[in-house]
């Protein structure tokens, strides 16, 4: 495997655009996360003309859902959830200047032309790798929409957070890309 | 005529929720380090390494597997001559479901009615929960918590006879490549075949109970597992990111059926085939 790339937050368009399908990062510094329920009541505060509990400009979303922190972690499981279930909303959150997503999973082709169209990269975790992936997360922190549980909106502080660019900025796919040489039927 | 307390069932469900979460079958364990050996994409070896890492810390440490620790599934056998006392049998169930999911820092992934509210039960209760009753006096309980990731690509086609063999290879490699990446692979799929809409989902589920060692008993049922796991092992999916490990294994759960139709239905499930089983 080629070298991992190491980058940090906040991520710039230019060095979104600078990432390539297929590339292995580790990501340091913070991230979002918010899943289904933080995305429905986003967009239907923007569609009110409200503003957002934070500036999502040059910020990653990380889709997840963590299980709860046993005492002395900061965090407990916490791989991604399928990115899929937020493409409903995703061309509207990327609006906002959000230049990296987190997930797991196929995402829509309005998704892939919004992300084209505002130089943002998607990038995989490994589905079900919740607990190796907590070693990498230092804090969290719920920073709106408590009642949500799970699905809170939060802040967390990551150290070289493992995951692999699957669709980049100019819309290449490398679901597509690496599953070809292997497919044999 | 034996005699047991509600509460030995509630403590009993309480500890395999836990340790459903946090401690991979062998099985899949091994399967999954096999795969590893035989993965021919760098990245897809990569993603393996991360997987069985993830399951090595995960036991060290009783972290749950995935942070989708699924909604409970649980299989009963009920022996005929057992007196369960001390209220409901499915109320010890749901309360060992909560006191397990709670105790055991498990995220609680249940809502009360599916399409409006969609309110969380706060303790992943209820589960869903199959009873059979069956000769003697013990209680035999398996619980298969379900991540949704995979069972949202779950699938069930109703065949007609004429569709034989061929037409259940494509109804299933349909179901696949309609999944591709997304049931975080390698999956352990199971296919129920056969009984009415509703059993045939019933089999497929009971099929990831199975070990993935253990081919079904019919001759002809695990030449198919053989070929479909084949099959699926070509398309391509691989670890996720494309590769040569798409399953880990298929299993096929079977019973009859009527003259007029030939249901096949597939559970799929995600690398984190998580299970448990106790006998009381
Ligand atoms: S599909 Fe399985 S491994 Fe993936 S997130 Fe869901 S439960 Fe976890």
């Amino acid at each position: 495997m080629a070298e991992k790339i190491r980058i940090t937050t906040p991520l710039t368009e230019e060095a979104s655009r600078k990432l390539k399908a297929g590339d292995s990062v580790l990501i340091s510094g913070v991230i979002y996360s918010a899943r289904d329920a933080a995305h429905k009541v986003m967009t239907e505060a923007l569609a009110r003309g409200e503003k957002l509990p934070i500036d999502w400009h040059n910020q990653i979303v990380y889709y997840l859902g963590p299980t709860p922190a046993k005492p002395g972690n900061p965090i407990g499981s916490c791989g991604p959830t399928t990115a899929g279930r937020m493409d409903a909303y995703t061309p509207t959150m990327l609006e906002q200047g959000i230049k990296g997503m987190i997930g797991k999973g196929s995402r829509e082709p309005e998704v892939i032309e919004s992300m084209k169209k505002n130089g943002a990269t998607y990038f995989a975790a490994v589905g079900g790798a919740a607990a190796f992936i907590s070693k990498s997360v230092k804090k969290y922190e719920v920073i709106a929409y408590p009642e949500l549980g799970p699905e809170a909106l939060a802040a967390l502080t990551v150290e070289d957070f493992p995951a692999i660019v699957v669709i980049d900025s100019e819309g290449n796919n490398f679901y597509e890309i690496g599953q070809k040489p292997y497919r044999r039927l | 005529m034996r005699t047991i307390q509600v509460e030995q069932i509630t403590e009993a469900v309480a500890q395999m929720c836990k340790e459903a979460a946090y401690y991979l079958p062998e099985d899949v364990y091994q399967a999954l380090k096999k795969g590893r050996e035989t993965e021919e994409s760098p990245v897809g070896r990569d993603v393996l390494d991360q997987i069985i890492k993830n399951a090595e810390i995960a036991k060290a440490e009783d972290r749950p597997i995935c942070q989708d620790t699924g909604m409970t599934i649980v299989f009963l056998e009920v022996g005929q001559d057992l007196h369960i006392e001390g209220g409901s049998l499915n109320d010890a169930i749901n309360a060992g479901v909560a006191k397990g999911y709670t105790e055991g820092y498990l995220r609680k992934s249940v809502v009360a009615e599916p399409l409006f509210d969609r309110k969380n039960t706060q303790n992943n209760t209820p589960a869903i929960i199959y009873t059979q009753m069956v000769p003697g006096d013990k209680l035999k309980i398996e619980i298969e918590p379900k991540g949704f990731g995979s069972e949202n690509k779950s699938d069930i086609k109703m065949l007609v006879p004429a569709d034989g063999v061929e037409g259940v290879k494509k109804a299933v490699m349909d179901i696949i490549l309609h999944a591709s990446c997304n049931p975080c692979p390698p999956m352990v799929v199971g296919v129920g075949i056969g009984g009415t809409m509703d059993k045939a989902a019933y089999y497929s589920k009971r099929a990831l109970l199975r070990p993935l060692t253990v081919r079904n008993e019919h001759p002809k049922y695990a030449q198919l597992e053989k070929d479909l796991l084949d099959m699926i092992n070509k398309t391509g999916i691989g670890p996720q990111l494309g590769g040569t490990t798409s399953a880990l294994a298929v299993n096929i759960e079977w019973g009859p059926t009527h003259i007029a139709g030939l249901p096949v239905a597939v559970t799929i499930c995600c690398h984190a085939t998580r299970h448990s089983k106790r006998v009381l």
